[in-house]
């Protein structure tokens, strides 16, 4: 957390959301993945509504079908609204085209998933630098990076392993200091400790506490109570739309996990 | 960023090493025999083209055929006729005339007795008209044609025959029944088919009607043209002056016949060259089998990997990035492949194949590379498109 931080209010949300609605198909089998409320008297929906300011701790609950993972693509750039508006750190995401797309996908969003979606014979420092790659980075400045992001994670003495050659906890640590290496405005996880044991679990989460608490916005889809205890905000979707908001810690402070030992 | 392609389409291609160098083989054997089988029919081109040459390309052979009408009777070549084409002065065409009597007789020197492939009679003309030279000793000369010296100029296999490693020139051969003195030896010229040219006893014309044909018709005249660009008018002129020393009004009804070296070499060359066609068409389609061969390999490639696309688009990699990658890996698979494969032709092409020395044309070398290059960009694009435009949503969800 930088000590000039200007208060809250003072800077637009990272994350602005309106009305947006995903629906596949048409006519009479349409299905709307993400909906919002529905409008009154009519029917309609009206879409989803979200504001995510600047260094929140994000948890998107829901059980299946509820529209998370859908919500999850459109706030990460992999899928784009059928209506509404998204702003992605002050950028209309609606109005780009495929290669800002990516660019924004590199620059804004780090990405960790469920199955960690590392690629295959790539060492973990290579992993890591990856998105430095598309970037443009020159090599050595990307080999520093990466190397930092590696250490922050506490991987920095496995640079040299291969996927294959991790434990799931290990990879999924190199995928959060891949996601974090580009310095992005957002940290999007999907279920990231779906995949995990418990001792892994902790260890992830403990990393990505750290990262809140140093100030980098995250937000997290999971559908376990045990992992949005992290979490400053607990937003719980159904059918679509947003059924609750609720907040466990402010903003400017602490994720409300960090140090407490949790029981396993 | 050319530099990261690179080192992703190196890292793809050695992910899966074996079906890496499958493909490479395909490209390969199409380079190699594109190469090699081109070098083949070049090579037996060339090889038709020099023994041709050998026997001289602006010579012309005139023998007599038999009247096609029964009711004239069929005239001998003979001496006056080859004095008439040599005294032509309106056939400035032809150079020089040399008749020819062509006849066997057993040869005896000391106590080895041999048969040479044939004995001739000619003038001295003949041995730059037929393209002999000789190796050791002289020519006869026009002196001894004229006063029907003795002397005999030994063909290469002849003077092995008889002398072996002794020098012949100076030497005196029986021939039948008549002494000859041995005057020089040709040069071998090689087998170019059944008659051996080198096993010949080639003497002075008269000497030859006396001892052995008499003094009627000559078998054949050997015919030079100023140049080889002149053969077709100098055939003319011989056809012409012919026509009138034997009192023929229709050149269809001639007695004679004209060939000539290069009308051969023009019917071997065809020949030859619808050969090498072909082997290049073969050729090319193994190359065309090898390009399929990378497409193949490309498409099961990127549906193998589309998860790792997806994760590369989510991580922010351009679609041309990733299309970079693809074509990129294709086209290594067809360069490394080309390149082992001219490799391989041009080693191959060493070696001679069914009797042929392969004779290399730079030009398809170069073709080759390129267009197996060509077919790897090509081929590999189809591939490389569809792994660039796949929606990184898609590509993760993938399996």
């Amino acid at each position: 957390m930088t000590a000039q931080k200007p208060p809250a209010g003072a800077r637009p949300p990272v994350i602005q959301i309106r009305q947006v609605i995903k629906s596949y198909g048409h006519g009479d089998a349409v299905v709307h993945a993400l909906r919002g409320p529905s409008a009154p008297g009519g029917g309609e929906p009206l879409g989803v509504s979200l504001d995510i300011a600047e260094g929140d701790y994000v948890a998107v609950m829901g059980s299946s079908g509820s529209g998370k993972s859908t919500l999850m693509n459109i706030l990460g750039c992999l899928d784009v609204p059928t209506s509404g508006r998204y702003l992605l750190d002050g950028i209309d995401v609606g109005h780009l085209d495929e290669g800002q797309l990516s660019l924004v996908r590199n620059r804004k969003i780090g990405f960790v998933f469920q199955s960690f979606n590392l690629v295959p014979r790539t060492t973990a420092l290579a992993q890591v630098e990856l998105p430095l790659a598309y970037a443009g980075v020159r090599a050595a400045e990307r080999r520093r990076r990466a190397l930092a992001a590696l250490s922050l994670v506490g991987l920095a003495e496995r640079a040299g392993h291969k996927p294959n050659q991790l434990s799931g906890g290990q990879q999924q640590r190199v995928a959060v200091a891949r996601a974090l290496v580009t310095a992005p405005a957002m940290l999007l996880a999907d279920e990231p400790t779906g995949n995990l044991d418990s001792h892994s679990t902790e260890e992830v989460l403990s990393i990505i506490d750290g990262l809140n608490a140093a100030g980098r916005t995250v937000v997290l889809i999971t559908h376990e109570d045990e992992v949005a205890r992290h979490a400053k905000r607990v937003i719980r979707l159904m059918d679509g739309a947003i059924v609750s908001d609720v907040r466990q810690a402010e903003v400017d402070g602490p994720p409300p996990a960090l140090g407490v030992e949790v029981g396993v | 960023m050319l530099w990261q392609m690179l080192r992703f389409a190196l890292g793809g291609l050695a992910a899966n090493k074996v079906r890496s160098a499958l493909t490479m083989l395909g490209v390969l054997i199409g380079v190699a025999s594109v190469i090699l089988l081109l070098a083949v029919g070049n090579g037996s081109s060339v090889a038709v083209k020099d023994s041709i040459t050998a026997l001289g390309t602006n010579s012309l052979t005139v023998s007599s055929t038999s009247a096609r009408g029964a009711a004239t009777a069929a005239k001998k070549l003979t001496v006056e006729d080859a004095k008439a084409l040599a005294t032509a002065t309106d056939a400035p065409a032809i150079k020089s005339v040399a008749p020819v009597v062509t006849t066997t007789a057993t040869a005896l020197y000391g106590n080895i007795s041999y048969q040479p492939g044939s004995v001739v009679g000619t003038y001295p003309a003949y041995f730059e008209t037929a393209n002999q030279k000789v190796a050791r000793g002289d020519y006869f000369s026009n002196d001894d044609v004229l006063n029907s010296r003795k002397v005999a100029v030994l063909g290469s296999a002849t003077a092995k025959q008889l002398f072996d490693t002794e020098d012949p020139v100076g030497k005196k051969i029986v021939l039948g029944s008549t002494p000859f003195t041995v005057v020089g030896v040709l040069q071998a010229k090689g087998s170019t088919g059944f008659n051996d040219p080198d096993d010949v006893v080639i003497a002075p014309l008269p000497t030859v009607q006396n001892a052995f044909t008499g003094f009627g018709s000559v078998n054949q005249i050997l015919v030079q043209a100023g140049s080889a660009e002149q053969t077709t008018e100098a055939q003319n002129d011989v056809s012409r002056i012919l026509l009138g020393t034997h009192a023929i009004a229709d050149p269809a009804k001639a007695d004679f016949r004209i060939s000539s070296q290069s009308s051969l070499l023009t019917a071997r060359e065809s020949t030859t060259r619808t050969f090498t066609v072909l082997l290049g068409a073969v050729a090319a389609i193994s190359l065309l089998v090898g390009g399929i061969g990378i497409t193949n390999i490309m498409l099961v490639t990127v549906t193998e990997r589309t998860k790792e696309i997806g994760i590369r688009k989510a991580l922010g990699a351009p679609r041309a990035v990733v299309l970079g990658q693809f074509l990129m890996e294709s086209t290594l698979l067809s360069v490394l492949g080309a390149g082992l494969g001219v490799l391989a032709g041009l080693i191959g092409s060493h070696f001679s194949i069914v009797g042929i020395k392969p004779v290399v044309i730079p030009e398809s070398v170069l073709g080759a590379f390129g267009i197996a290059v060509a077919i790897g960009l090509f081929f590999g694009s189809y591939p490389a498109n569809r792994a660039a435009r796949l929606r990184p949503i898609d590509a993760l969800r993938h399996e």
